[in-house]
């Protein structure tokens, strides 16, 4: 046992993972006794479904890659920004001006045949770098708390795009307008593998995007330039960079994330988008997947294919159990992982405690944190 | 013997470095002891064990004659010991009186009442003479005189025995001076006090005794009366140290920089803090602007370097205009920058130490190629700098830079400006808050990089370091540039004189 303490107690970044997990942990444990509470009957089934059933047969997985794609989107995209010393509350917003901006050209510029739906994914991008580069540009020239205006430009796009989609989109069309064949994104051999399930190449879309973000981050002067500037932005500017600049790009790149999280969950057949809903509810959950992925995005990508796994597991777990216990358990996972911070604390004491009697590495007050 | 605190044969070891090794230390009742070293000689660990932060691995703590068994802080405030970190633990938007009482609230029907409170304060305010006003928010007070605040804390707990962390180092000359006195107070009225510092001027001044470390060991504890300030020095360091600065007369050649009716307005304050300000630095000398911190040299500097925006004047380096010039073309232009606040501008301390040595010269080769950082280029570049500035880490390049000591991250800025090899040198306040012998190793180095026919020049509060870098003194008062001064023709009084403002001379 000793052992183990030793190791995380070298490893700072052992305690993160662990607080991840213990999250997901709590979460389900805390789902299950509300089942028990609910119906206690059915609740070892409904929960052994939650868990399992996605993973059943190939079409369940199909669904599971085709859930995550775009939380994993939105997850990159406010884990992008955080790298980058920002808060991007306003995922929302940028995926719903991406859905608008991808579906305006899904919709209407059938002209351009077999690359309509690259087309369409690049305005959703678009979109969304627009919608996050209002964000940017407000907090690099103005000052303006980035969390409040995103938050706020959320509820601006909600009923912009509405409008926009019944003026430009559903204008003497049917509501259920959706892209046509070729704005699609295809499905590869997706539906073949996961014959039955709406799978298509989004997951892969998503998976290149992490690692673009991995390899400009870690690998790139630019990346360096955006590290710099979220780490203290006084002494990029002693650097000579120009850090203004740089905040609007992190908000022009993580907005154009989550646009073609839009993109991806609209430019497809079997979903239109509503008019008159409430916030897209995959913007906020980002946040979560990119606190429970530690912002990191392998651990977004984790978090996002879990994320996934619970949502078709509650989809088959409606024989057992109703549908709103189902959204519990998955809101009830989201808030335990919001609370890792708390669970990394709670880790990081016990670690402490066991390691007090042993010799400690000599810390600066600062390092503690 | 009475003693108030004894530590006998303290080890204490950390993976890979013994932070602690046989220490003595012996606290007189009533008295005032120094604990002496440079950063890294093991203090804090010494002081973290006695309060209970840290546990020993071997050796025994006697308080007030009797062994004591200290885990948790709260041991140590029951045995009556108080300690003022270096950093304050204050709540900011609390009272003075609520600072002082938290944790130790008197209720009345689970109301909080504050008039004992208030009057034991008061009391104790008029006996060791600390004024405070008690209904100030934390916020609103000097650090001097929140650092009152933090010794009310102690005597409020019927503390007998008082630890201070460096608590002079944030502290402004007159404040140090107001401290000595609070200190030499609360020895007349009884209690022991261990002063943690490595300021010899201090310690020589207001200790009785002295116990001094070296890299985690016990040298000596000595009566402060019987030594000297060169012994102390040569104790701490291990060596004997030059307090004047060796160095050749110098040379000076062409001018480097020269700024014509320089104006710099305060973005933020909107203050006009430059004025009319026209100076010259040339190859081969040090220029050093003297003056009392805050008449401008700040905004000087970062008028200088592109931070802040110049209203009016000219700025020519080397002959070429960069009035207009962007921080980045500044620097490419010919200035390295050692910055006043190493934390805040110089450093970026949640990075690696590697990835600060290329602050500003990641975007050229060999750091960068096609875009793409060049890992071993910048390694390579980090472990020379380490080897030749001796910047002291723990895991070298890759150290994350806020686990550096204050001195060995000076040292790493100071390697990185003089390794990009500028025409100018600009280093504001290099030496604040350092131990002697990174004093002195940052003095030669700057006096080096002077004779490779370099321009330096240097703003500095400290008259002790005006006088033993300067070959050329400028005084700066209330924006404006009083005088210009050769060291061997300008008295201390003099000088004192033009930087207070009552007497102006000609610009030269």
């Amino acid at each position: 046992m000793n052992k183990i303490w030793e190791f995380i107690d070298k490893k700072p970044n052992s305690i993160s993972v662990l607080s991840s997990i213990a999250a997901v942990i709590f979460g389900l444990i805390f789902g299950f006794i509300l089942m028990l509470i609910v119906s206690p009957g059915t609740a070892a089934s409904g929960f052994a479904t939650i868990l399992f059933g996605p993973f059943s047969d190939l079409r369940n997985i199909g669904f599971l890659l085709h859930y995550a794609a775009p939380i994993i989107l939105t997850g990159l995209s406010v884990a992008f920004a955080f790298k980058t010393g920002l808060f991007n509350i306003g995922a929302s917003g940028q995926l719903t001006v991406g859905a608008f901006f991808g579906l305006y050209v899904g919709v209407n510029w059938d002209f351009l045949g077999p690359v309509h739906w690259i087309v369409a994914l690049l305005a959703a991008a678009v979109g969304g770098a627009i919608w996050g580069g209002i964000t940017g540009l407000l907090k690099a020239y103005r000052n303006v708390n980035e969390v409040v205006s995103s938050i706020m430009l959320n509820y601006v796009s909600l009923y912009l795009v509405n409008l926009l989609i019944l003026n430009f989109i559903y204008a003497g069309r049917s509501e259920a307008m959706r892209p046509v064949a070729s704005a699609r994104i295809p499905s590869g051999f997706m539906d073949t593998i996961f014959a039955g399930s709406p799978a298509n190449i989004g997951i892969f879309i998503a998976l290149l995007i992490a690692a673009i973000l991995h390899i400009v981050l870690n690998y790139t002067t630019f990346g360096f330039e955006l590290k710099s500037v979220g780490e203290s932005r006084t002494a990029a500017k002693y650097a000579g960079i120009k850090e203004k600049r740089s905040i609007v790009f992190s908000f022009l790149i993580a907005g154009a994330i989550a646009g073609i999280a839009g993109g991806l969950m609209y430019l497809v057949g079997d979903r239109s988008f509503r008019i008159n809903e409430q916030i897209i509810e995959q913007g906020f959950t980002g946040i979560a997947i990119a606190l429970l992925g530690l912002s990191s995005p392998i651990g977004v990508i984790l978090a996002g294919l879990f994320y996934g796994s619970i949502m078709r597991g509650g989809d088959a777990a409606q024989r057992f159990v109703r549908e709103e216990i189902v959204e519990i358990i998955i809101a009830v996972i989201i808030y335990f992982s919001a609370l890792s911070l708390f669970a990394k604390q709670f880790i990081g004491n016990i670690v402490k405690q066991k390691m007090k009697e042993k010799p400690k590495e000599p810390s600066k007050e600062g390092e503690s944190r | 013997m009475d003693h108030a605190v004894e530590m006998i044969n303290i080890t204490k070891e950390f993976p890979g470095i013994k932070a602690n090794d046989k220490i003595d230390l012996r606290l007189k009742k009533g008295e005032i002891h120094a604990l002496l070293g440079e950063n890294g000689a093991g203090k804090s660990t010494l002081m973290s064990i006695l309060f209970g932060i840290y546990k020993a691995d071997e050796g025994e703590i006697r308080v007030n004659n009797e062994p004591a068994e200290i885990t948790n802080p709260n041991d140590a405030n029951k045995l009556g010991i108080g300690m003022v970190h270096q950093h304050f633990k204050l709540v900011d938007r609390f009272t003075v009186l609520e600072n002082i009482i938290l944790g130790f609230e008197d209720t009345k029907n689970r109301v909080l009442v504050y008039d004992d409170a208030r009057e034991k304060i008061k009391e104790l305010s008029e006996q060791y003479n600390l004024k405070v006003d008690p209904d100030k928010r934390v916020a609103d007070i000097s650090v001097g005189h929140q650092q009152r605040v933090e010794i009310l804390k102690m005597l409020y707990r019927d503390a007998e025995i008082l630890i201070l962390d460096e608590p002079t180092a944030s502290l402004t000359p007159q404040e140090i001076d107001e401290l000595m006195d609070i200190l030499k107070t609360l020895r007349k009225e009884g209690k022991s006090i261990l002063f943690i510092s490595h300021k010899l001027k201090e310690i020589m001044e207001i200790a009785d005794r002295c116990t001094i470390l070296r890299r985690g060991k016990y040298i000596d504890t000595v009566n402060i009366h019987e030594t000297s300030f060169e012994e102390l020095a040569e104790k701490m360091v291990g060596r004997k140290v030059d307090f004047t600065l060796e160095k050749d007369k110098a040379k000076p050649k062409d001018t480097v920089l020269s700024m014509k009716n320089v104006n710099v307005t305060d973005p933020i304050s909107q203050q006009h803090v430059v004025k009319d300000f026209t100076a010259e630095s040339k190859r081969g000398e040090i220029l050093v602007v003297a003056g009392i911190e805050g008449n401008g040299q700040t905004e000087l500097i970062y008028g200088l370097t592109g931070l802040y925006p110049v209203d009016s004047g000219e700025i020519h380096l080397n002959e070429e205009n960069v009035t207009e010039y962007s921080i980045r073309e500044r620097a490419l232009a010919g200035i390295s920058h050692i910055p006043e606040d190493r934390q805040k501008h110089g450093l970026i301390l949640d990075f690696p130490l590697e990835y600060n040595m290329i602050l500003q010269s990641y975007h050229q080769e060999p750091f960068q190629k096609r875009g793409f950082l060049q890992f071993d280029a910048i390694r390579d570049h980090t472990n020379r700098l380490i080897e030749r500035f001796d910047v002291r880490s723990s895991s070298g390049a890759k150290s994350v830079t806020r686990s550096l000591s204050g001195g060995n991250q000076q040292k790493a800025i100071l390697g990185r400006e003089i390794d990009r090899e500028s025409d100018l040198l600009l280093a504001v306040q290099p030496t604040r808050g350092l131990d002697v012998g990174a004093i002195e190793f940052i003095h030669k180095e700057l006096v080096n990089y002077r004779d490779q026919d370099k321009s330096v020049m240097i703003v500095s509060y400290d008259l002790d370091e005006v006088f033993n870098l300067a070959d050329r003194i400028l005084v700066m008062y209330e924006g404006e540039n009083v005088g210009v001064f050769d060291p061997k023709e300008v008295s201390r009084e003099d000088l004192g004189l033009y930087m207070a403002g009552s007497k102006k001379g000609d610009q030269s």
